[in-house]
């Protein structure tokens, strides 16, 4: 089974290839340029160099989120739509779990992050066993204070991952002291071939319509339309 | 691009649009007969807010967009091996809107190998005209809408050339903000339409006629005048019938665009003449331009209702004019959302 895989969910933008149980090809960069020019010329790339068609592929995993906003839907949107063009099914994976990947022979905790502004981040908690990562608590935006305290009350060590860490390392160890880690700068970066392993091993196959973005909180514009209309129904 | 379909003149495109807050998309044939045209409109959703957040339309194109594409597909009966390009919307719009759209387009045309067609949102509202008749050039095209006021002058197929455009608010603008002041539900623009052809022309709002020589639109002005005559006779306890205003209004919009049109039709010598854009929906505007153009050789042309607000139709009208010159684009196409038209 020939799968393509998408995460445009952070700056980092990466594209995979894999076949049952192997990694054909991944091309993975990590710098700030648009991935709305350079996410599709990258999959044919890689294609043409696989000597794949398109019509070849079985199925698309995607990145579904969180992480920017934009990134995510340039992802979604281009997975959904070829995988509907294809009809072929489309495997969306949380963001945050293809993160985690990259410390599943790791013993302690691990909580996979982006920055998510105003001292928010995206986060959960996963936990590895044998090779194999499990969520523990659930994806969700998060002041970062709250969510330190949360961990600090589990008073085990924690690997924190993600392209965030300089920004928030102060705050962390500052909570957690020497139960705080941080991965090197290849775990800290989201790679389509785990994205892969993923689908491959508990994705379960949606359809193209079926699949949206994870963005783990509604606009600015409903948050505040909500707000100003809380209670009204009940009175009506 | 990588595909080498044989150039043929009656060629199946699909075009997809999402620009603003409409998910649309259609199949065209040869640039004038629509096999399907469906738009997915998101005014309820906006409607809440007074107007569109960018945000959600975009959301909700990620949501709509398989949908509508595969819903316009159907309608049309066609097979990915009957298509022969897919067409859409660069620019100009909201951008997070138009990269749904550009990132669908291209995974579609990508899957299936086919070229990719990039199409501007205004040549698509004037372009919407070939789907009634064939060109008469040289043409005169007045663009009404939210955000676009202009006389664009075509030579020749796909020739554009700006002779006049606002300098302030575009006239589906002021609309807006009238629409807002007289307290009017988002989209304000239909709703002055109607309450005018219940109102006369009381108030006295001025109309800018700018330059002797200037096709040039400014509606600022009329704007502000709305406001104040709203805050002067509120002042003094007087009550101004909104029919009226909205009357007085429209009649201070209609004229200076229906009158510039004229002129300008006369000066460049066209022989056609085609009404483009949203606003182009507004009764006001539409009889007005029928009675000035009514004993002349000049033919008119004004899309139905469906073909000016926005759609995905008039992207594939305009999709055969870049099939015809072979304006293709590489995998490498953005959204820009202040894509300019020549
Ligand atoms: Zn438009």
């Amino acid at each position: 089974m020939k799968m393509l895989a998408i995460d445009t969910s952070t700056h980092v933008m990466s594209v995979g290839v894999g076949e049952d149980n192997k990694l054909l090809g991944e091309y993975t960069t990590n710098f700030k340029k648009n991935h709305s020019v350079r996410l599709m010329p990258a999959i044919d790339h890689l294609l043409q160099e696989l000597n794949i068609q398109p019509a070849d592929l079985d199925g698309i995993a995607v990145a579904k989120g969180p992480g920017s906003y934009t990134g995510v839907r340039i992802g979604i949107t281009t997975a959904k739509s070829m995988a509907w063009a294809l009809n072929i099914p489309v495997y969306a994976v949380s963001s945050l779990a293809v993160l985690a990947q990259n410390a599943k022979y790791f013993s302690g905790f691990i909580s996979p992050f982006m920055d998510a502004r105003r001292g928010q981040v995206y986060t959960g908690l996963y936990k590895a066993d044998n090779g194999v990562v499990q969520l523990v608590e659930k994806d969700r935006i998060i002041l970062l204070d709250d969510w330190l305290r949360l961990l600090k009350d589990k008073d085990k060590p924690v690997l924190f991952l993600g392209q965030d860490w300089d920004m928030h390392e102060h705050s962390i160890k500052e909570a957690l002291q020497d139960k705080a880690w941080n991965g090197d700068f290849s775990s800290a970066t989201p790679r389509t071939g785990e994205l892969l392993q993923l689908a491959y091993t508990q994705g379960a196959p949606l359809s193209a319509h079926e699949v949206v973005p994870e963005y783990t909180q509604l606009t600015e514009a409903e948050k505040k339309w909500q707000a100003a209309n809380k209670g009204k129904k009940k009175h009506e | 691009m990588n595909t080498n379909k044989q150039q043929k003149e009656n060629e199946i495109i699909l075009a997809i649009e999402t620009s603003c807050d409409e998910t649309a998309a259609a199949v065209v044939q040869g640039g004038q007969e629509v096999l399907s045209n469906v738009v997915a409109s998101q005014i309820e959703s906006h409607q809440r807010f007074g107007g569109v957040v960018p945000e959600l339309a975009s959301r909700h194109h990620t949501e709509n967009i398989t949908f509508v594409i595969e819903e316009a597909m159907e309608k049309a009966n066609i097979t990915f091996e009957q298509l022969d390009a897919v067409a859409v919307t660069e620019g100009p719009g909201l951008v997070g809107a138009l990269l749904v759209g550009v990132n669908a387009a291209k995974a579609v045309a990508y899957a299936h190998q086919l070229p990719l067609l990039p199409v501007h949102h205004i040549s698509g509202h004037i372009q919407a005209a070939r789907l009634l008749r064939p060109w008469r050039y040289p043409a005169l095209s007045l663009v009404v809408s939210g955000g676009h006021t202009e006389l664009i002058l075509l030579k020749d197929e796909g020739e554009y050339e700006v002779i006049g455009q606002t300098r302030d608010d575009a006239a589906g603008e002021a609309y807006d903000k009238v629409a807002r002041t007289l307290e009017l539900p988002y989209p304000g623009g239909p709703q002055i339409d109607r309450l005018a052809e219940k109102g006369n022309k009381t108030l006295d709002l001025p109309i800018a006629w700018l330059e002797s020589d200037s096709f040039d639109f400014s509606f600022s002005g009329l704007k502000s005048a709305v406001i104040n005559t709203l805050h002067n006779a509120k002042q003094r306890g007087e009550t101004i019938r909104p029919e009226d205003m909205a009357a007085s209004f429209q009649h201070s919009v209609v004229t200076v665009l229906t009158e510039k049109t004229k002129r300008a039709a006369s000066q460049h010598h066209v022989q056609q003449v085609v009404v483009a854009g949203g606003v182009a929906a507004n009764n006001g505007l539409r009889s007005a331009l029928r009675d000035a153009f009514s004993d002349s050789d000049i033919e008119l042309t004004i899309p139905p209702l469906s073909l000016c607000t926005d759609n995905a139709a008039m992207i594939g009208a305009a999709a055969h004019v870049q099939w015809k010159k072979q304006h293709t684009a590489n995998w490498d196409l953005n959204g820009v959302p202040g894509l300019a038209l020549t």
